[in-house]
């Protein structure tokens, strides 16, 4: 029974006010976000920094959600473990939304370059790539049909990176010769006073 | 013309759409599960509502949030108003919510339709 008192540790630690692991769905998702949200409340967060926190959850739960019906179509090969794992940490002076799930490695190359492209811009240059982004489904027609299936097209990363207005953190763990751990951390300022 | 009006729950947004009482209003949260299947109903009601337009239409957008997925829909939405001729975009945000504040912008900055800021 060691791993519970193991896993209590390393929240205690790495100040962790929720851990979510498993399969992931819309309602969870909103379960996720309530239980955040109703945190947030209860400590008082300033009503701008619970948007971004919330702004940033959502984005990061609604990927997950995408990847894994994305992985159900097109994939033939069954992932090691379907399940992904979501995180919120709060700390005195910030919140860090964290995520990890298995990506094919094909996926691993694309999402790594979408991701490096995306943390090289500064603030006017993601609003540009948001509304190019944004605009080129349109071009496309209605209903975001010329974006990927599921709406993605990496406007999510795009929109975490502005609303916390730092750099994201990601790192691909190998797992097999199939697969590769996507991890991905958002850090959101509590301090007020740093715009950036 | 049949009346949209539709209740806002913690993941979609309320939805008036009222030709006779010139009411046109997207208000609260959206990040449902399907933003594309939840605003086609939208998109065709202004298709039906832009054949035979009011003399004026002002539509409200009163939104407290809305996910990358939903932006997308707000654009087709403001694509279709557009096309019909003497509109008007109300915008509203709360008054410290400059993200909010700033969305209007950039979808003002990507349609050819007047936007009106309104702070709440």
């Amino acid at each position: 029974m060691k791993y519970i008192y193991e896993l209590h540790k390393t929240m205690v630690e790495r100040s962790l006010i929720l851990v979510y692991e498993g399969e992931f769905t819309q309602e969870i998702t909103k379960s996720v976000l309530a239980m955040a949200e109703r945190n947030m409340d209860a400590i008082g967060e300033t009503s701008n920094i619970k948007r971004k926190v919330f702004n940033v959850m959502v984005e990061c739960l609604q990927n997950i959600v995408k990847h894994a019906e994305d992985s159900e179509e097109e994939e033939e090969i069954e992932s090691p473990n379907g399940s992904a794992v979501f995180m919120i940490g709060q700390e005195e002076d910030k919140y860090i939304v964290t995520s990890g799930n298995p990506v094919v490695n094909a996926k691993v190359e694309i999402l790594q370059t979408k991701l490096e492209h995306i943390n090289s811009l500064d603030k006017d240059g993601l609003k540009t790539l948001y509304k190019e982004i944004i605009k080129k489904g349109r071009e496309q027609g209605e209903g975001g049909k010329g974006l990927t299936q599921k709406g993605g097209a990496g406007l999510g990363f795009v929109d975490m990176a502005r609303k916390s207005g730092q750099k994201l953190h990601f790192d691909f763990e190998p797992i097999d010769d199939h697969f590769s751990f996507f991890s991905l951390k958002t850090i959101i300022s509590r301090n007020k006073e740093e715009k950036k | 013309m049949e009346v949209i009006n539709q209740d806002g729950t913690e993941d979609t947004p309320k939805i008036i759409l009222d030709k006779n009482n010139g009411i046109f209003e997207i208000s609260g949260r959206s990040l449902p599960e399907d933003s594309a299947e939840f605003y086609q109903p939208i998109l065709d009601w202004l298709d039906q509502y832009g054949a035979d337009p009011n003399p004026e239409t002002v539509f409200i957008f009163k939104l407290e949030y809305f996910n990358t997925a939903s932006s997308k829909l707000i654009l087709d939405i403001l694509s279709k108003l557009e096309t019909i001729e003497s509109t008007t975009i109300n915008w509203y945000f709360h008054e410290d919510d400059e993200d909010m504040e700033e969305a209007g912008t950039e979808f003002s900055e990507l349609v050819e339709v007047p936007f009106d800021f309104k702070t709440y």
